[in-house]
């Protein structure tokens, strides 16, 4: 009879190689993935905006979230040079990046220009002097987002309308000084809403004071989308399709309507993070997302959807997506996202030039007290 | 003999001070030093959203002339003091239902009712309070059917008690319950003995007898509602800024994490000045 007694010996090796043999699939992935890490706002390296890629290159991005600007270029000064291999920042940090040597310079050869509308060949903060750093990827309008059941389009052509009595209690604001005092800017009459003088600002507080008693209240990201579904808040000055987007594609009867005074504009983008090891495949990243399959997917990335610069990925919205395109303002003719820019209704949101950030910030909370 | 003795007294020292060891090294680790860290912070400054190293006071002289500083301050203490009274009040008759009247078995079942609900996360009962407060909730829409339209309870002071109250009331009503136990029975017979008819008993011999309970109830209710985030933030929607939105308001816009820490430090030192004069107050004698 043959000896079945299982050593100790016997069973250490037979449960290594066991082990080993289920290891083995992922020591495999692990050796041959190369590891990038990416500095961004919430939604970008999540598996429907990089997976594409990372089977492309073989290639894993890991990311780290950050929730405003200020925070990112925290992150970035207490982190050594070559952290962060891409930074995905709003183009009104993208000159802090500059300023604080955090981003490497970029060739603009590299990148397709010729496929973007030329108002994004030569985008504004992205440039210091001739040199590029940064390349964009999405923008959006912030205007007036409302529930179409309660307040029209052609109502909310005006920032005015804020201050009806019909809407008391039923404006909410996004809980950032920047987006919010900017729209409110513009109705005061600012041409240039971030530059405006020592006396434009005290009309500007003034302002925004006497709109308080319509306000039901300050919300964050989570808070808005619920307020807006609920029905708690009909109208929210300084939002836009990137809260409106997402509502929509869960039901809800809302747009956002540039008024007749402006809209501000936000824009995203991507650098290549100073003392990048991976600085190579960063570059190949933003060509990709620049590329039209890249932009058309960007624009409608599942975290929200955005408007995009390139030219094919619009005709591929219109034809694809018309309805997500025609919110957006990707459609043809008068009155789409670019029109809207070369009649200079849209401004791009800036840091404030003629105060501190810190005065904005003081007012807001003084605002949510009053 | 007297070698034996002297190692048996530094054994038992060395036991008692192993077992009071825990005790220092926590408060060192996780009060002291932190308090010192803030300490520290709120003199450092702020470069290009960089924090640097200094010896400035301009984040105090900044934070204590600010207006809107002491409009959150004086909003903060009133709605904690507004919450701490309601959940006592609230509180009272249930801890006094389930000193007095119920059974052991009973009671033992109601109180670990009371603890359920620190099994759930704060944030998640508060997100429902949402559903059941809104326009388009429960009681609003019960109220409509019955003809009365109220609006939103949202975003209201009411909402915010609602919210404070469901964080405070378990562990008021259990601290509150625990003083009514230990209660000695004997004071309430000899009261009734002696002629007291049951509301001089309550007033006269129950309530100054557990004092202690109520004001520590209160004093914790105080504590939790002054630091409270989550309810001043999702019931009140942020329109009722207390310091706790502050700090985040300080923070988010600027990396202002020195004045952040001038907001901190005086809300515990306001909630040590608190806690001292209400438990000096709990154990003095009448």
């Amino acid at each position: 009879m043959a000896n079945t007694t299982l050593t100790r010996r016997a069973l250490l090796k037979s449960g290594a190689i066991a082990a080993g043999t289920l290891a083995m699939p992922s020591i495999v992935r692990a050796q041959t993935a190369t590891e990038m890490t990416m500095l961004a706002w919430y939604g970008q390296a999540e598996p429907d905006a990089v997976a594409e890629f990372e089977e492309l290159h073989n290639v894993k991005i890991t990311p780290k979230y950050y929730v405003g600007g200020e925070q990112m270029l925290a992150l970035l000064a207490q982190s050594p040079p070559g952290t962060y291999d891409l930074i995905h920042a709003d183009a009104e940090y993208v000159q802090q990046l500059v300023f604080a040597k955090f981003v490497e310079e970029l060739d603009p050869n590299d990148y397709a220009f010729d496929d973007f509308f030329p108002e994004f060949h030569r985008f504004p903060g992205h440039w210091s002097g001739d040199q590029l750093y940064a390349v964009i990827s999405r923008f959006g309008f912030l205007g007036i987002s409302h529930n179409l059941d309660a307040v029209s389009v052609k109502e909310a052509m005006s920032y005015d309308m804020l201050w009806d009595e019909k809407h008391k209690d039923k404006v909410g604001h996004f809980d950032w000084h920047l987006p919010n005092l900017g729209v409110l800017s513009l109705k005061e009459g600012n041409s240039q809403p971030f530059n405006i003088s020592e006396a434009a600002w005290g009309q500007l507080m003034n302002g925004t004071l006497s709109l308080k008693p319509q306000v039901r209240g300050f919300y964050d990201y989570g808070g808005v989308l619920s307020s807006l579904k609920s029905g708690e808040v009909t109208v929210m000055p300084g939002i836009g399709e990137w809260i409106t987007g997402v509502l929509r594609r869960d039901g809800a009867n809302v747009t956002t309507t540039i008024p007749e005074q402006g809209g501000i504009q936000f824009t995203e983008s991507f650098s290549i993070g100073r003392g990048s090891q991976r600085a190579d495949l960063a570059k190949k990243f933003i060509q990709h997302v620049s590329s039209p399959k890249g932009q058309f997917n960007l624009a409608n990335l599942n975290v929200f959807p955005a408007i995009v610069p390139s030219k094919p990925a619009w005709e591929q919205m219109i034809s694809e997506r018309p309805e997500d395109a025609r919110h957006l303002g990707m459609f043809k003719g008068e009155g789409n996202a670019i029109d809207l820019i070369r009649k200079e209704r849209i401004h791009i949101r800036e840091l404030p030039v003629q105060q501190e950030l810190e005065d904005w910030n003081d007012f807001w909370s003084a605002y949510k007290s009053a | 003999m007297t070698t034996s003795i002297s190692t048996r007294r530094l054994s038992r020292l060395a036991y008692s001070g192993l077992w009071s060891l825990p005790l220092p090294l926590w408060l060192a680790g996780f009060f002291l030093g932190p308090m010192i860290l803030l300490i520290w912070l709120s003199f450092w400054d702020v470069r290009n959203f960089l924090l640097t190293p200094d010896f400035q006071l301009e984040n105090w002289q900044k934070m204590l002339s600010a207006n809107y500083f002491w409009a959150a301050y004086l909003r903060t203490t009133l709605i904690a003091i507004s919450a701490a009274i309601l959940a006592s009040l609230v509180a009272l008759p249930c801890a006094l239902a389930i000193s007095f009247f119920l059974g052991l078995k009973a009671r033992m079942v109601v109180l670990g009712l009371f603890v359920v609900p620190f099994f759930t996360s704060y944030l998640v009962r508060i997100y429902s309070w949402q559903i059941y407060l809104t326009e388009n909730g429960i009681i609003m829409k019960t109220l409509a059917a019955v003809g009365i339209d109220s609006g939103s309870l949202l975003n209201t002071p009411l909402a915010l008690m609602v919210g404070l109250v469901t964080l405070t009331l378990p562990l008021v009503i259990v601290i509150q319950s625990i003083s009514m136990l230990s209660l000695d029975k004997t004071l309430i017979d000899a009261a009734y003995n002696l002629g007291c008819g049951p509301r001089r008993v309550l007033f006269a011999t129950v309530l100054p007898a557990v004092r202690p309970g109520i004001v520590l109830g209160a004093l914790f209710a105080f504590i939790f509602s002054f630091g409270d985030f989550v309810t001043a933030t999702y019931l009140g929607g942020g329109k009722f800024t207390t310091l706790s939105i502050l700090i985040a308001d300080t923070v988010k816009s600027g990396q202002q994490w020195p004045r952040a820490a001038v907001v901190s430090l005086v809300m515990i030192a306001t909630l040590l000045v608190s806690a001292l004069g209400a438990i000096s107050y709990a154990y003095r004698r009448a």
